[in-house]
């Protein structure tokens, strides 16, 4: 006969209600977990999604995600000519914040040349960017729909496409439009700074008696020409020719001045290592406690159950029990409680992982490790109950 | 052969000058099918006495026959085995009748057959065949909680009857119940001292039930201080 069971079956309520509170902090633990993976995940999104080899930044930099870079466009001719490149893109990335029916609404715009690569993964609904000017494919997470237009800069952007899961290493959705727009959103000012500025630089040379009036147009032009450009990019990518050697290409890069070549894996460090690192310690040690918590109220909850049980233990022990009968009886609802606690959290995470605000990975090797450490924690938590239990006298049965 | 012998039966707790005599040369035998009464006050070493018998409580000094088998002789035998002993030989009843609250009429009744090594079925038949015999056969898939206290009493007898023990020890059996179910337990001990040739011993201070019973040992002050035979006789102990 199953004490375990029994016991459970008589008092199921009492145990149905622990078992769903133990399940809900089980939960919280799997979540940290997914949250933790999901950092990982979207931190790489957009390194992942580029396939690129090469990362040029701005020199003694670690951009574009973890420092700002700003790199001139036209460099990309010069790495694409680099013996063992076989393309380079320029790419620009910016955190975006506006107010949409009035809620902030936040994403990272990814500018990408048409005719390069960095662009969206994948279009899973509508279609790519197609035109220069004015076309947004939006990541699935900003609920946006094809056609739904949104101002940004001096201009209104039509989503024309959805791609998946793409975020920034905040977890921000990204947004993909075309280099020229992204430039134009980022660094082209309106046009009232832009008469002053002409403005000013007009009265400063105007100022230099030295020079002809042909000579005071001349630099005005050059002048503005250059602070009104928005050729900058926050990074080249390139992708290496079958059989090219990555450190030969990135020696030949680190030669020139104003640049750095960072692989993929330096790329995929940075952003760990430095970006995340304390977020992910933080979450492993928030695991941690309630682990401990989690194996606390285990404990807890299996010595009050045994103290409950003193007599009816006293009793079996009176009648010739053997002591496995009893330990068994302790251990089997310990292990059962963890087991369906494990469950419940593990059904409340299944239900609710997609609706968290940021990404949560359930990998199936972090959720095989958690029940491991869940069976072995209601193991040792079963020890106190089980060693109060051995404890008992059989004497103590008698008496009213 | 009797089935419990005790002789010159000690037990004293703490040691030096902290030492306090629970009971003290108790000597006595009774036969299978004899239903005996400890009777005494509260304190008097009643329960000490039953649990020295019942292998619960060790004796400092002093003799333990059990059904022939010699359990203790000043301290446990070395190599006993006291809860196989317990299961095969002795039945317990307690004052609030100790059933398990979480476990059926049938399965109180049944946990100590299987604890003794019955099949699951051997088990069922013989609990149902048991609370059956005491009236019980409409109650079996009853929680405790739903039973009376004379049907909770008449559980736990099944209970304790499930192995055919030799030796029945019930502790105050009767002093949760009132008159007419504490006479009908003792109706229905008597029977079962008889039917099953089992010795029953009853620890108690319920004068109501002493007519009931064979003989009545008289305990005061850790001592046996009498002994009266209801079928007559009546002895004076001198002991100690």
């Amino acid at each position: 006969m199953n004490l375990a069971i029994r016991d459970i079956r008589y008092h199921r309520g009492r145990f149905i209600l622990t078992s769903i509170g133990l399940g809900l902090l089980l939960g919280v633990v799997m979540s940290m977990g997914g949250i933790y993976r999901g950092l990982f995940a979207d931190a790489l999104a957009v390194i992942d999604s580029t396939r690129a080899d090469i990362w040029v930044v701005q020199q003694n930099t670690n951009g574009p995600f973890a420092e700002s870079s700003r790199i001139p466009e036209d460099i990309k001719y010069r790495i694409k000519a680099v013996p063992g490149v076989a393309e380079a893109s320029p790419l620009s990335f910016q955190t975006i914040q506006i107010d949409r029916s009035g809620k902030p609404f936040r994403f990272f715009l990814i500018g990408y040349d048409l005719n390069g690569f960095g662009g969206p993964p994948e279009i899973v609904a509508g279609r790519g960017v197609r035109q220069k000017h004015y076309e947004m494919v939006a990541a699935k997470a900003m609920k946006m729909a094809i056609g739904e237009k949104i101002r940004l800069g001096l201009h209104d952007y039509t989503v024309v496409g959805i791609t998946g899961k793409v975020v920034s290493s905040g977890g921000d959705p990204a947004a993909y439009v075309t280099l020229a727009d992204a430039q134009d959103i980022q660094f082209k000012k309106d046009n009232s700074a832009i008469r002053n500025d002409r403005e000013r630089i007009g009265e400063n040379l105007g100022a230099i008696q030295a020079l002809a009036p042909a000579q005071t147009k001349y630099l005005k032009q050059n002048i503005a020409g250059i602070t009104e450009s928005t050729h900058t990019v926050n990074t080249v990518v390139a992708r290496l020719a079958p059989g090219a050697n990555l450190q030969e290409v990135q020696e030949r890069i680190s030669r020139w001045n104003h640049f750095r070549p960072i692989s993929v894996e330096e790329q995929t460090k940075i952003l760990t290592k430095g970006m995340i690192e304390k977020a992910r310690m933080q979450l492993g040690l928030f695991r941690a406690i309630l682990l401990v918590i989690s194996a606390v109220i285990i404990a807890l909850i299996i010595y009050t159950s045994t103290l409950d049980k003193i007599k009816v233990i006293a009793t079996l022990k009176l009648i010739g029990s053997q002591n496995r009968v009893i330990v068994g009886m302790i251990l089997q609802q310990s292990l059962l409680m963890g087991v369906i606690a494990y469950g419940i959290g593990y059904l409340l995470i299944l239900m609710t992982y997609e609706k968290f605000p940021r990404r949560i990975v359930l990998d199936a090797f972090d959720l095989q490790a958690l029940f491991v450490i869940v069976v072995a924690i209601c193991i040792i938590s079963s020890f106190v109950g089980i060693r109060k239990a051995l404890k008992v006298e059989p004497a103590e049965a008698l008496g009213g | 052969m009797y089935a419990i012998e005790i002789e010159k039966l000690t037990k004293v707790y703490g040691k030096g000058e902290t030492a306090v005599t629970a009971i003290a040369d108790a000597t006595f035998q009774i036969k299978p099918g004899e239903l005996v009464a400890i009777l005494g006050p509260s304190g008097s070493g009643k329960t000490t006495l039953l649990t020295a018998i019942g292998l619960i409580n060790e004796p400092t000094h002093g003799k333990v026959v059990i059904d022939g088998a010699t359990v203790a002789d000043g301290g446990w035998l070395p190599g006993i085995d006291l809860k196989r002993l317990r299961r095969e030989k002795l039945g317990f009843i307690f004052q609030a009748h100790n059933l398990i609250p979480f476990l059926t009429a049938l399965e109180n009744v049944m946990i100590a057959l299987e604890i003794n090594h019955l099949s699951r079925s051997e088990a069922k038949s013989r609990a149902t065949e048991l609370l059956g015999a005491l009236n019980l056969g409409h109650r079996l898939n009853n929680f405790p909680s739903a039973l009376s206290g004379g049907e909770a009493q008449r559980v736990a007898i099944a209970r304790a009857l499930a192995n055919k023990p030799k030796v029945i020890l019930a502790d105050e059996p009767t002093a949760a119940l009132d008159t007419e179910n504490g006479k009908n337990v003792m109706i229905l001990l008597k029977k079962l001292a008889l039917e099953n040739h089992s010795a029953i011993l009853v620890v108690t201070h319920d004068h109501r039930m002493v007519e009931g019973f064979d003989r009545i040992f008289h305990v005061d002050d850790g001592r046996i201080t009498g002994e009266k035979n209801n079928s007559g006789g009546s002895v004076n102990h001198e002991l100690g």
